[in-house]
């Protein structure tokens, strides 16, 4: 009995969270994650090894920020930190790879 | 163990310390030996490219594509680099407010002396691109700096280019430990991958020379300097060695660093050095 109790409010808990609709970002939420990326990017730029790619979606977080739409410009902010955080790999990964493509 | 057996160890021992001190130190996997790299960067392209003379690699893509080289061959006739050609023997010669001007910076007047830039300045501890040394002249003599990626750079190498058509690449690497680092610090630059695309300048320039990458056809890194400045229909105008640095990185995702930043006149160090012996081309048409 316990048992079937149990997953009856397991699975009335996921319908639940399955029906109510994500929660919209907010400024804070923006200003979080743009303060990791900016940090992650800075990272990179002191690897020297920054992308453009990662610029342009930290300026694509500014400008949806500034029109208030925080839902794009957190996410902006998510997909700057991930390329920044990637650009990071590959600098400090290519510190011995670079060996392996040289002509000898 | 007896003293005789203990003896005759201690006389094994020696003499193989002895041994190994006779023989020549062995050079550590990561020493630099620039003169071996530039042996075997040159004959890494001329086996791959056994139909390519030497000094042609100097032309880049034309070395590499028939029908390219024809269309070249055809607009040297009357070649897109003149006028800027032109301009920078103007300004090389118009002496500065004060009266001095270009001349009185370099060896032999600044006539023929592209194939020995760039330089490792003892001094400095660095290396001097010519892009470089014309600018501090500049403002040695109360002028402002040009920028360093095109127009009135671009000219004036043009210009100290042509004077020096013909001339072997002659860079010298001196015995000091930091010329030697910077044409490490180039080399490393030159193989290292970077960009959101993951491509290293050897990626076009060494593993893909001839190749195509969407309309370019991708010169081979030998001798790739040796035709800078260039004018580039890309571009419509004008390019300096700086220009041609950024713009890479740009196009594979990275961001550029600024424009004679250590990394690249180390790696224009590193470039030069090993394209040593081939002619100066310059300034050069691609497209």
């Amino acid at each position: 009995m316990i048992r079937i109790i149990g997953a009856a409010a397991l699975a009335a808990t996921l319908l639940s969270a399955a029906l109510t609709p994500a929660r919209a970002a907010s400024e804070d939420d923006f200003k979080t994650a743009y303060a990791a990326a900016d940090a992650a990017e800075k990272q990179a730029g002191a690897l020297r090894n920054q992308w453009t790619t990662t610029e342009a979606a930290l300026a694509a977080a500014r400008k949806a920020a500034e029109a208030g739409n925080f839902d794009q410009a957190a996410a902006q902010a998510k997909e700057a930190e991930a390329l920044a955080r990637a650009s990071i790999f590959q600098a400090t990964s290519e510190k011995e790879a670079w060996k392996a493509l040289e002509i000898k | 163990m007896s003293a005789r057996a203990l003896f005759s160890s201690v006389l094994t021992a020696l003499g193989l310390a002895a041994l190994v001190s006779a023989m020549p130190p062995a050079q550590a996997a990561d020493t630099p030996d620039p003169a071996a790299d530039a042996k075997a960067f040159r004959d890494y392209f001329v086996k791959k490219f056994p139909k390519v003379k030497l000094d042609d690699f100097v032309n880049g893509p034309y070395s590499m594509n028939e029908d390219m080289r024809r269309q070249w061959e055809e607009k040297e006739q009357f070649p897109p680099y003149e006028f800027a050609l032109e301009a920078g023997k103007e300004m090389f010669a118009t002496p500065f407010k004060n009266g001095r001007s270009y001349a009185d910076c370099f060896a032999n007047g600044g006539i023929g002396i592209r194939q020995n830039y760039p330089m490792f300045d003892a001094k400095e501890g660095k290396v001097v691109t010519l892009e470089l040394a014309l600018n501090r002249c500049r403002e040695a003599n109360g002028e402002k700096p040009y920028s360093y990626v095109k127009d009135e750079m671009a000219s004036l190498t043009a210009y100290m280019a042509f004077t020096s058509r013909g001339k072997p690449f002659d860079i010298k690497i001196p015995d000091d430990p930091r010329a030697l680092e910077a044409y490490q610090e180039g080399k490393r630059y030159f193989y290292t991958r970077r960009g959101q695309l993951n491509f290293s300048c050897a990626t076009c320039h060494v593993q893909s020379p001839g190749e195509r990458i969407r309309a370019e056809t991708l010169a081979p890194a030998l001798g790739i300097l040796n035709a800078m400045p260039i004018y580039r229909s890309e571009w419509s105008g004008m390019g300096t060695i700086s220009r041609r640095f950024t713009t890479c990185n740009s196009q594979i995702r990275g961001v550029p660093l600024e424009p004679q930043s250590d990394e690249y006149r180390n790696l224009e160090y590193y470039l030069s050095y090993v394209s040593n012996g081939l002619p100066i081309s310059g300034p050069g048409a691609r497209p």
